[in-house]
């Protein structure tokens, strides 16, 4: 099938009502509505999900991997966002 | 065949989470809005105590500290507005609700912090109990309001932590400094108590909330809960107990304490306390204040748009 004429969706399923949709992958489509049967077809033919999305490929700004360091350099030096930065005494580390 | 009512109370009986496309009753929907907005108005509120000590921090570290705190917050807030969206709403009707005073937020942020101690006790007694309200509440029946507080819960251990190592480096310190923390215990500690909402039996919205899952656990079990864990935190700090009633009761597991003084809790509601138009005014002006990056965007955007236009036009 030749699929330069196709656009590119990506993916996402919902495993169970109440958790996140997941991206599991892609595939070409003429529109939504058939993105959405093909993934349905393609991605939960075991009853992987109770919910679908599919987001056209180019409409996804994305951050760029080479550009992580810079990117995300402002929470590397920020330990005390975390719990375990601070120590408390055994009576009382319960919270 | 079962109605769409049916359907929905089968979900939440059979503790299956509600998503946003699913149908629900409008009660349900206008009762998850209440909350959900209110508690994102109490995140965004509770920005302005705390903020208003982070140029007198008293070293590098804890003014560190309490940035990245409140800047959570406002995290927080973004979290349950957007959530709260899901649900067919308008951020900016929710806070003109707000502005307006019809909407309320916890009432703990009408109280001023008036010296450092109270940044600790906030942090500890505060955000403990907002804690123990949020964990309960990552078992709600609304997916979204769910997925938020666990989101939520993860990132807010610090809070309380760095709160109460505020509160051991005063109550170890000097004479004066475990003063100041007393001082702040005693005013927080109520007020504290309170945010928990009024007794289960007077409640408004409880009954209706628990049936439909939107609350797990009852203001007075939460409540409870907190109290009884706050105790042997008081311990360990040496200081007094502010409530002279407590007492461990052994046949219920848990302490019995005194009452609250509910006059004060509805005085505070009620646009009463000591710091309510201060905060309302202080979001209305900043908010003001924002108005020109908005409409900045709005005309870059018609700019934007015009220009496509006039491209496609052309070609």
């Amino acid at each position: 099938m030749a699929t330069d004429n196709l656009e590119l969706y990506e993916v996402f399923v919902r495993a169970r009502r109440g958790l996140d949709h997941k991206h599991v992958g892609s595939l070409h489509a003429q529109d939504a509505e058939q993105a959405l049967e093909y993934a349905r077809d393609c991605y939960t033919r075991r009853s992987e999900g109770v919910s679908i999305w599919v987001v056209r490929s180019r409409d996804i700004c994305a951050s760029q991997e080479d550009d992580s360091e810079s990117f995300y350099d402002p929470s590397d030096d920020k330990p005390y966002r975390h719990a375990t930065y601070y120590q408390l005494p055994e009576a009382v580390n319960n919270m | 065949m079962m109605t769409p009512e049916q359907n929905f109370m089968r979900k939440i009986e059979a503790e299956e989470k509600i998503e946003p496309k699913d149908w629900m009753p409008e009660t349900y929907r206008q009762n998850l809005i209440r909350q959900i907005s209110q508690h994102a108005h109490s995140e965004v509120i509770g920005m302005q105590p705390e903020g208003n000590w982070i140029t007198r921090a008293p070293s590098l570290r804890r003014k560190a500290v309490l940035l990245s705190k409140v800047q959570d917050e406002g995290g927080h807030g973004l979290y349950l507005y957007s959530s709260c969206e899901t649900l067919g709403v308008k951020r900016a009707d929710l806070i003109a609700a707000m502005q307006s005073g019809e909407a309320k937020y916890a009432s703990i942020f009408n109280y001023p912090t008036q010296t450092w101690a109270d940044i600790g006790a906030i942090g500890w007694l505060v955000d403990g109990a907002a804690i123990v309200n949020q964990v309960s509440l990552q078992r709600t029946s609304y997916g979204p309001y769910s997925r938020a507080m666990i989101r939520i819960c993860k990132e807010e251990s610090f809070h309380q932590r760095q709160g109460y190592e505020l509160m051991i480096a005063l109550a170890h310190g000097s004479p004066e400094q475990k003063a100041m923390a007393q001082d702040a215990l005693n005013r927080f500690y109520w007020p504290a108590l309170m945010m928990f909402g009024p007794h289960d039996a007077e409640s408004a919205h409880s009954a209706k909330s628990m049936t439909w899952k939107i609350k797990r656990e009852t203001n007075d079990d939460l409540r409870q809960k907190f109290i009884d864990q706050t105790v042997p935190q008081i311990e360990f700090l040496g200081l007094a107990h502010p409530d002279k009633d407590l007492k461990w009761n052994a046949e219920r597991g848990h302490y019995d304490s005194g009452e609250i003084d509910w006059q004060e809790f509805y005085n505070v509601i009620n646009g009463n306390g000591h710091c309510n138009r201060q905060r309302i005014e202080h979001h209305v002006r900043a908010h003001e204040e924002g108005a020109w990056v908005r409409d900045a965007m709005t005309a870059y955007n018609a700019k934007q748009q015009a220009k496509t236009t006039e491209q496609r036009q052309a070609a």
